[in-house]
């Protein structure tokens, strides 16, 4: 985990080479299969010292399901089916729509459309804009419609080739959250 | 001639009256009439409930067809526009709405609506527990929004609040708004300003909306559909109104031209129909004094007086020697007379069985009849013109006479077809009776089913079972469910109740905000435990000066009242749970939510009301207890029905002093009533309480021709052709006006008007067949009448 981040961030500061480009990288991830990953979330909350940490299971299907499974500290389960973010909690289940929900839809687009490599639906959405190589790259993504900067600043999500490693969001009144990925044996 | 203008002028001045009575009444149409007067307080409660409370007030929408973005659009724009419209109370389409003030008071009054609020929360440990929690939620995307709380409500109370309000199953939405499970049909739920009861309210908020639609979907492929209590109240009305008018049109038509083909004279019908709309006028006057209001379904019925009271007009016609004929009077008046009370008692039965509507009827009906026969005896002989005379239908007489001869000597085919009913009855038995109140509901299948999938669908609570807790305060009911929802949280963690519904969500009473307010420590207190129970944690307690100045303010809050929720959300929802009953008593209403797809568990829900110790708290099942008043009432009809066919009995009993002569003419009303009974048993007719009543009609009505027949049988009738004649023309009126009841797609009516049209066909039929009659009239005409003692 740690050397994957070194590595973005090494990448970061080089310019990208002349054949690989955001649609090359997006192409790249939309061909990716179905995938499970481990994640850690740590959030940076003003209010607090330390971060508070979670922990769980991150999957992917093709072509707009995702499933975040948390485990810790408190089991919990986030389904995003197309248009319908579902949360299940305490035995509790709550949907909402992210078309009515623009705070949320951002968040949760910018994760799942570069898993997908939507270009095209991210692009409606964010500003994008890509740093290092195929090994490892970093793109950011800032929201477009400037009532959404209010909430949040910016998304980054760094990789290496059609993989997803980190996914960094800066909320605009300075707390951020960071999500490392990495991959299970499926 | 000298008795002549009393008589006129008192039927005038009667007529006049009347008249200015009715232009004073009311007419209503609401079927809540044909709900029983409820006898017992817990069952005044529920026909109150359906009558006026939060059920009754309850609009479903369904938009279907086009595509899910067209219904979601069309389901946002009519939520909108419906909004601004004062008719309704309140329009929810799952779309979220601005909130605001809701928000403002959840967030405000917090710490007395919080039901987590206790002592130990406040304690050290509570803190920390809760402080915990609210910090494992912060880790979770469900988090986001609360970020910005921590500081003020560290202990999480707004999202407990929140929580315990949130309805608990959310509807399936598509494209943002409530749709069905399968999506295809977008959702509403409105709530009328009126009561349901208040049909003319219901059918202008009804119009408003479908209007509305209209202009918002011209041009899509999308259909609507409404359902609720109040529209269908609304439909029932205009059914009936329409079915009134359609009605009283046919059979006057038939009755009209039956009456012409026979007396080819235009001024015989006037006059002929004249006791018929006396007996109208006065019957509805009397109506509408006896109850205040006139039911639309009263006036339905209607029509059927004018084919049973044309008869008596028929009589005199037809009867007649000439005009002025002072024997008429002698020779059929107490045989009509006997056939006026016998229809009396049979329509009694429609008085006492304690449904307001049908009591109605019957008051209409005896009111009617009354005033028809005494017209026709006191008024209409002495307006017939010097040498009226109808046309002779001896002619037709003489015909009857035969065919009545011919089919007396099939007398076997009546005890036969009786025998017979008797097996198909027997052999019925199980499935005779119709237990189901909704077969008196008007409303059709199509409306019917689209209520219920649009009802489950929600998911909300299912109305049906709930629980009442009576106070002589808004105070006291509240505490008193207060108690009841203790022990109903047992049952919920337990996982045999999903959950309920309680007012004293809302509105806690008084006492329980007393007890959380004292929950409260004092700020220094506070500071000093915070410091404790934070110590490690990342959050530190000096970051929670908020939360200390929050809960000091509540400490000393102005309690939370009824006024205090006025003009929100919170206010409506209340305004179904907790309401005035007309005796001042003040009562709250706890609604019981099953599992999906499972039923409430009855015996343990029993159990919890038991332990909770509240005396006044009643488990109210709606459709059980509709049943249950509904069995009640049909065990009073069959009583009633029991008496009114004893006094029938009796009074022929007095009337004729023969038992074998009340033999004679029983015996072919009750094989009539029985081949009928088993006629609707063979068609798969249940029978209802109005069926039940509408045998004793035809007992009632088929007596007036048994008594002709046993008149013939016992005095030889100079013109018998002619009276059979008579006979079979009044007979005619009256099937054709009961058959035209028939016609109606009201259940009441159409109940009563097949069973009493073909109850009085065959009735005539037997009542010939059986008194060997044809003999009797075919020998009688060159003989003087030379009466018997009936009757006086």
């Amino acid at each position: 985990m740690k050397r994957l981040l070194l590595l973005a961030a090494f990448a970061a500061a080089q310019a990208p080479a002349a054949d690989w480009n955001i649609p090359t990288l997006f192409a790249e991830l939309a061909r990716a299969r179905p995938e499970r990953a481990a994640f850690v979330e740590k959030k940076y909350i003003s209010i607090l010292d330390r971060p508070v940490e979670s922990s769980g299971e991150l999957a992917f299907t093709p072509p707009d399901r995702m499933e975040k499974v948390t485990l810790k500290p408190k089991p919990e389960r986030v389904t995003v089916d197309r248009e319908t973010v579902t949360l299940e909690r305490n035995g509790k289940r709550q949907s909402l729509r992210l078309r009515e929900n623009p705070a949320v839809a951002v968040l949760v687009e910018s994760v799942r459309g570069t898993l997908a490599g939507d270009l095209a639906a991210l692009s409606r959405t964010y500003s994008i804009a890509l740093a290092g190589d195929r090994a490892a790259w970093r793109i950011t993504l800032r929201p477009l419609d400037p009532s959404l900067g209010t909430l949040v600043e910016r998304v980054e999500v760094a990789g290496a080739q059609a993989r997803v490693g980190i996914v960094e969001i800066f909320q605009a009144d300075g707390d951020r959250s960071v999500m490392a990925l990495s991959p299970l044996a499926r | 001639m000298a008795a002549r203008a009393p008589a006129i002028v008192l039927w005038l001045l009667l007529l006049a009256l009347c008249g200015v009575q009715i232009a004073n009444s009311r007419f209503v149409a609401d079927l809540s009439s044909f709900l029983p007067a409820a006898p017992t307080e817990q069952q005044r409660l529920l026909v109150d409930q359906l009558r006026d409370g939060a059920i009754s007030r309850v609009m479903l929408v369904g938009i279907s067809g086009g595509d899910a973005g067209a219904r979601a659009d069309t389901s946002r724009a009519l939520a909108a526009r419906l909004r601004q419209d004062p008719r309704f109370a309140s329009v929810a389409n799952g779309a979220p709405g601005d909130f605001g003030r809701e928000r403002d008071i959840v967030l405000a009054q917090r710490y007395v609506l919080s039901p987590n609020v206790t002592p130990q929360r406040f304690e050290v440990e509570g803190l920390r527990a809760a402080i915990a929690e609210t910090l494992d939620l912060l880790a979770s995307p469900a988090g986001l929004v609360l970020k910005s709380l921590v500081a003020r409500d560290p202990t999480g109370e707004t999202l407990a609040v929140a929580e315990a309000l949130r309805r608990a199953e959310n509807p399936n939405a598509v494209e943002g708004v409530w749709a069905t499970p399968d999506g295809s049909e977008a959702v509403l739920v409105m709530r009328t300003r009126a009561a349901g009861s208040d049909t003319e309210a219901q059918a202008a908020a009804w119009a408003a909306l479908e209007a509305t639609y209209r202009e918002l979907a011209a041009g899509k492929a999308l259909t609507l559909v409404v359902t609720g209590p109040g529209v269908f109240s609304a439909k029932a009305r205009a059914m009936i109104e329409h079915d009134v008018q359609r009605l009283a049109l046919v059979s006057l038509a038939i009755v009209v031209t039956v009456l012409l083909l026979v007396y080819r004279s235009a001024l015989a019908i006037a006059l002929g129909l004249l006791p018929v709309l006396s007996g109208g006028i006065v019957g509805i006057a009397a109506v509408s004094l006896g109850f205040g209001v006139v039911h639309g379904i009263t006036l339905g019925f209607g029509t059927t007086l004018i084919g049973e009271a044309v008869d008596y007009s028929i009589y005199l016609f037809v009867q007649s020697e000439h005009a002025g004929d002072e024997n008429w009077v002698k020779r059929f008046w107490p045989t009509i007379r006997l056939g006026v009370l016998t229809s009396i008692a049979g329509f009694s039965a429609l008085v006492f069985s304690g449904l307001p509507g049908l009591a109605q009827l019957g008051v209409y009906s005896i009111t009617g009849l009354v005033v028809a026969a005494a017209v026709t005896r006191f008024v209409l002989p002495q307006l017939l013109p010097a040498g009226f005379r109808v046309r002779d239908v001896s002619g037709l007489g003489r015909v009857l006479v035969r065919v009545a001869a011919t089919a007396a000597r099939a007398r076997w085919i009546v005890p036969a077809l009786a025998a017979a009913a008797i097996v198909v009855l027997a052999t019925h038995r199980a499935t005779l009776w119709e237990p189901q109140i909704s077969a008196l509901n008007p409303i059709v299948d199509s409306d019917r089913q689209a209520d219920v999938r649009l009802r489950a669908s929600l998911g909300a609570s299912d109305a049906r079972h709930m629980i009442a807790v009576h106070g002589a305060t808004v105070e006291e009911s509240l505490a008193a469910a207060e108690k009841v929802t203790a022990t109903l949280d047992g049952l919920v963690g337990a996982g045999r109740l999903a959950g309920y519904e309680s007012p004293s969500r809302y509105l806690p009473s008084q006492a329980t905000q007393q007890a959380r307010r004292e929950s409260l420590p004092g700020a220094a207190v506070l500071r000093e435990r915070l410091r404790q129970a934070l110590a490690g944690s990342p959050l530190r307690a000096e970051r929670l000066e908020p939360f200390i100045t929050d809960v000091e303010a509540a400490r000393s809050s102005p309690p939370l009242t009824r006024e205090s929720l006025a003009g929100t959300a919170f206010e409506q929802a209340i305004e179904g749970m907790l309401f005035r009953d007309p005796q001042g008593r003040w009562t709250a209403m706890i609604g019981l939510r099953p599992d999906a797809g499972s039923r409430i568990d009855l015996p343990a829900v029993a159990g919890a009301i038991a332990a909770a110790g509240v005396g006044s708290a009643v488990l109210i099942d709606l459709k059980a207890e509709i049943d249950n008043l509904y069995s009640g009432y049909f065990e009073r009809a069959l009583a009633m029905s029991a008496a009114g066919l004893g006094v029938i009995v009796l009074l022929l009993a007095g009337a004729l002093r023969s038992p074998a002569r009340v033999l004679r003419v029983m015996a072919p009303l009750v094989a009539g009533v029985l081949v009928v009974a088993a006629w609707h048993a063979l068609a798969g007719t249940r029978l209802s309480l109005l069926h039940l009543i509408a045998l004793l009609l035809v007992i009632a009505i088929g007596s007036n021709y048994a008594l002709f027949f046993d008149r013939a049988a016992t005095v030889q009738d100079h013109n018998a052709a002619r009276t059979l004649a008579s006979l079979a023309l009044a007979n005619f009126t009256t099937v054709a006006s009961f058959g035209a009841l028939s016609l109606s797609s009201i259940p009441v009516l159409h109940a009563i008007g097949s069973t009493v049209a073909v109850g009085a066909f065959i009735t005539l039929a037997f009542a010939a067949m059986l008194s060997g009659a044809g003999i009797q009239f075919a020998h009688g005409h060159n003989q003087n009448a030379h009466d018997p003692p009936d009757g006086r």
